[in-house]
């Protein structure tokens, strides 16, 4: 696959553009479920379409696959049309691949058989040669001759895997590829995946709900909310720096510590935050009132007596590793912590939190959904002013922090 | 198929929705044709109301005696399969019931005895002068209750139908899931509390379904009554028929598909709105009901009712196949076996092939129009054989074209094809439907990304899937076919006797010893395709 050849003319890797999703809408019924999504997926890279349950991803994948059809905007294979305008490219003329969520391996067939079937037009001799590859690849040759209902879980998804690659398909999908598996074998399975496509060299676009997974295996993850693209960025990037509100909550615990600007530092229940640690950040904006992302492992907290506390303790969970705590800030700011469970800190006591973040915060304006990637206040789309609600502490996603600590 | 071009994304087309549209015209189709004896027996119907001899037949005191006994037939044998199938099928499914495996299989096996088999097994068994009297006399035992009329209709009919609601209880037992009545017993619930509260509205809409079948049949029966000589729709109807009161038999037929269109009603009424889990269930042996000293009292019922279905036609027709007294106009030979298996297995071959449209059309696409199709095509099988029977008559005498050729086997062979697929086809429907749903859309869309056409992921990856389901609904329409009477006697050509034919005409005749070798030789084949039905659909007996 590595030396798949290309008759057109070369483009440096990791430039051209693979896929294009320009204002898809999809609707079932009166249920919108993408809406006006855009997405370009370059060459070579994986990619991860990430979202809660019911957002749309396995619909947009479906689109792209050519199983449903989208009710407007287009869907560009190498700059190709392969949908909308008028146009539709039946499933088995896209070149695209899929590993679906259940694996979908025909029962009748060995998985030989199974990898052998999108190789129809091939000569036998030719057939068998690439089977052998494949199986070589995934680590299956052992297994030729079982048919599915003999193999693992995992081993089901190799073959699934070996057999959508078989044909070389310009671009790979792989539906919520590890839900079916169970958890210890998820976390190896996604390794062994990764370096498989990695090695294979093909451009995939895979959908899952699991931040961790959509962290671990990409190269850029796309944070899909409500059928559309919330962000689009590198892993790192987009937990570090979410450009909305959704996006920080749906990575990870993500609490919102109101404060106001004044001059070169932001005035927070934690205490004064100087603007240079917040990202993007600086006093030219003196007077306004902004929230700032805290996750979990960027504050510690402490016993402290009385007079230095800034918060008392509401709710702690024990997590095995760590400790989990939420504390009510004086300020009425609700903020959760992750702490080595050495530092016991006793329920409704007074406790000091500071933050000991190492890297820059980011911020949102008070009653905005976004933020830009420059920060500029005066440049943001239109907000969506009344939408006070989202001002208040965000403490959707809290069950997971011992994932976010790394 | 999927040769000429590699694949290209120049390469547009609609193709995506065009097979989809082939499918629907082919579904449509099917269920018009399927439907349109039924059309012409109401258009017939309403003639004779046109004409205006509706209301003096419809009042006739003989008409409402009619209606009245087969309502009073029809309640009586639901209600007492009911009463028979479910108990049996909780002490098969849910309890530690001596030689289970074997009652299991004992007690569906009555399905495969046409009831009219039966019913003439047990007409000479226990009629005055029969079999039992003739054994009972020396004992001085004078008279034992007569088996004409209601009692005799209820007894035979039930013995040969409450397996369907056997059948579907079991099923329903066998999957549900038991620890929802273990949970029921944590909550301080007695077993039958529990069974009430938990396991009978779990199991209702198998019930439900089971007495539907057994509701239609017992309405739709045409050999029982008459050979107990009970007065109900379908002896009318064959009488009037047979004695040019063709106007009378067109009338009785439409309020008879009214009656039955009414029992669909009740039906679709009390299965509407259940709620049913549809976790697996795991019955484990230790799962089961101990029945402790009760549980060899359990096996008088199961003994007596397997007995009674099985044990008493079996007897009767060994009696008479001893005693070899056939009359010498009814030889029975060879040929009438061929002609029966020739036919069933035309119809099956047909159903098979027509059912895969409408059935691949309902199952994927879960839309208005296949949802029609799918319900139409399943008319035919509430539709009483006689009404099929009579309806393709009419078609056939007053169509000009068809008239010319009316009676001729070119024309009654054809015929007698399409009333069997319009009565079976819903058998046929329903196992590749079922085998169709089984099979997760994923893998035909996945042959779909590995390069092959709609027909073609059709061909290599549906197909062989469902095969099994296709066979076993294929077998379902022989069977049916082989022990259908009131059609095949209306419809076949001059001179085609088939197995069943044969049996009715003996009967009539009273030379019962002629009857013996065609209804054991049909028992026999029903008994195999039987065994073909249960292995395609891997149904083990447990």
């Amino acid at each position: 696959m590595s030396n798949r050849t290309h008759s057109d003319t070369e483009v440096s890797r990791g430039d051209r553009t693979v896929l294009e999703l320009d204002g898809v809408s999809k609707s079932y019924g009166d249920e919108r479920v993408v809406e006006d999504l855009d997405l370009a997926v370059r060459e070579g890279e994986l990619l991860t379409l990430l979202g809660p349950s019911g957002c749309g991803k396995t619909t947009t994948l479906r689109l792209i696959a050519g199983l449903e059809t989208p009710d407007s905007g287009e869907i560009r294979l190498r700059g190709d049309p392969v949908a909308g305008s008028g146009r539709f490219v039946a499933p088995e003329r896209r070149d695209v691949g899929i590993v679906f969520q259940e694996f979908a391996l025909f029962p009748h067939k060995t998985a030989a058989e199974n990898v052998a079937f999108g190789l129809h037009e091939l000569p036998a001799d030719e057939r068998d040669q690439r089977v052998d590859e494949l199986l070589d690849l995934v680590g299956l040759t052992g297994h030729r001759d079982s048919y599915p209902d003999e193999l693992s879980g995992g081993q089901q998804q190799r073959v699934a895997l070996a057999r959508s690659l078989a044909p070389e398909p310009q671009l790979l999908l792989l539906d919520e590829p590890f839900s079916n598996l169970d958890v210890d074998l998820r976390v190896e399975m996604r390794e062994e995946v990764r370096s498989i496509l990695k090695a294979a060299g093909v451009t995939a676009v895979s959908v899952t709900h699991d931040q961790e997974e959509a962290m671990s295996i990409s190269d850029r993850v796309a944070v899909i909310n409500d059928g559309r693209v919330e962000q689009v960025g590198r892993p790192e990037r987009v937990f570090q720096h979410p450009e909305s509100r959704f996006v920080a909550s749906f990575l990870g615990h993500a609490s919102f510590v109101s404060g106001v600007i004044r001059g070169d530092y932001v005035d927070t229940g934690l205490g004064k935050v100087p603007v240079e640690r917040v990202h993007g950040l600086t006093d030219v904006y003196d007077g306004a009132e902004v929230d700032l992302l805290v996750r979990p492992d960027d504050v510690s907290v402490a016993a402290v007596p009385d007079i230095r506390a800034n918060g008392d303790v509401v709710h702690r969970r024990f997590l095995g590793p760590n400790v989990f705590y939420r504390v009510e800030l004086d300020s009425g700011d609700v903020v959760g912590c992750t702490h080595n469970h050495e530092h016991e800190v006793p329920r409704d006591e007074p406790v000091r939190v500071e933050l000991d973040a190492d890297h820059e915060l980011s911020w949102f304006p008070q009653g905005m959904q976004a933020v830009p990637e420059d920060g500029r206040l005066d440049g943001r789309d239109a907000p969506s002013d009344d939408d006070e609600s989202v001002g208040a502490p965000a403490d959707g996603t809290d069950g997971s922090p011992p994932d976010l600590t790394d | 198929m999927d040769t000429e071009t590699a694949p290209t994304t120049d390469h547009v087309s609609d193709e995506r929705t065009l097979p989809s549209w082939g499918l629907v015209v082919l579904a449509g189709v099917v269920s018009v044709v399927v439907l349109s004896p039924l059309a012409w027996m109401v258009y017939a119907g309403l003639r004779v109301v046109g004409a205006g001899g509706a209301g003096a037949i419809l009042l006739r005191p003989r008409t409402l005696r009619i209606v009245l006994n087969s309502l009073v037939l029809t309640a009586s044998v639901t209600a007492a399969s009911i009463l028979i199938g479910v108990p049996l099928a909780y002490l098969t499914v849910r309890t530690d019931l001596p030689f289970r495996r074997l009652f299991t299989v004992a007690l569906a096996m009555p399905l495969v005895i046409p009831s009219y088999i039966g019913a003439f097994a047990f007409a000479s068994a226990f009629a005055p002068r029969g079999e039992v009297q003739s054994l009972l006399a020396p004992l001085g035992v004078e008279s034992i209750p007569g088996i004409y009329g209601l009692g005799g209709a209820v007894l035979v009919i039930t013995l040969y139908t409450y397996p369907y609601v056997f059948i579907t209880t079991r099923a329903a037992l066998k999957s549900l899931d038991t620890t929802l009545v273990e949970a029921a017993r944590t909550l301080r619930h007695t077993r039958l509390q529990a069974f009430r509260r938990v396991t009978l509205p779990q199991i209702r809409p198998a019930v439900t379904a089971g007495a539907l079948l057994v509701a239609l049949y017992a309405l739709s029966d045409f050999g029982t009554p008459a050979i107990l000589r009970y007065d109900v729709f379908t002896r009318a109807i064959y009488v009037e028929f047979n004695s040019f009161g063709r106007d009378t038999a067109a009338l009785l037929s439409v309020v008879l598909v009214l009656v039955t269109v009414a029992i669909l009603a009740v039906e679709r009424r009390s299965s509407g709105g259940e709620r049913v889990s549809s976790t697996r269930g795991h019955t484990g042996s230790d799962a089961r009901v101990r029945l402790g000293r009760w549980r060899w009292v359990a096996v008088v019922p199961c003994l007596l009712v397997a007995g009674l279905a099985l044990v008493v036609p079996l007897a009767v027709l060994g009696l008479w196949l001893v005693r070899t007294s056939g009359a010498a106009s009814l030889r029975f030979g060879l040929e009438h076996v061929l002609n029966s298996v020739g036919v069933a297995a035309g119809a099956a071959v047909v159903a098979a092939l027509v059912a895969l449209p409408v059935a691949h059309l309902s199952a994927r696409d879960g839309g208005t129009l296949p949802t029609v199709f799918e319900r139409a095509s399943y008319v035919g099988y509430a539709v009483p054989g006689i009404v099929v029977g009579i309806a393709l008559v009419f078609l056939g005498s007053q169509t000009p074209l068809v008239n010319s050729l009316y009676g001729s086997a070119a024309l009654a062979f054809p015929l007698l094809l399409f009333a069997y697929v319009v009565r079976f086809l819903p058998q046929a429907v329903g196992s590749t439907r079922a085998s169709i749903l089984r099979v997760s859309p994923a893998l035909p869309e996945a042959a779909r990304s590995l390069g092959r056409s709609p027909l073609g992921a059709f061909r290599s990856v549906t197909l062989p899937l469902i095969a099994p389901g296709q066979i076993g609904g294929a077998a379902l329409v022989f069977l049916t076919t082989m022990k259908e009477l009131p059609a095949t006697l209306m419809l076949r050509p001059a001179g085609f006797e088939t197995l069943v034919t044969f049996v009715w005409r003996a009967e009539r005749s009273a030379a019962y010893g002629s009857a013996a070798v065609p209804a054991l030789t049909l028992l026999a084949v029903s008994a195999v395709s039987m065994l073909v039905i249960l292995s395609m659909e891997g149904y083990h007996v447990e």
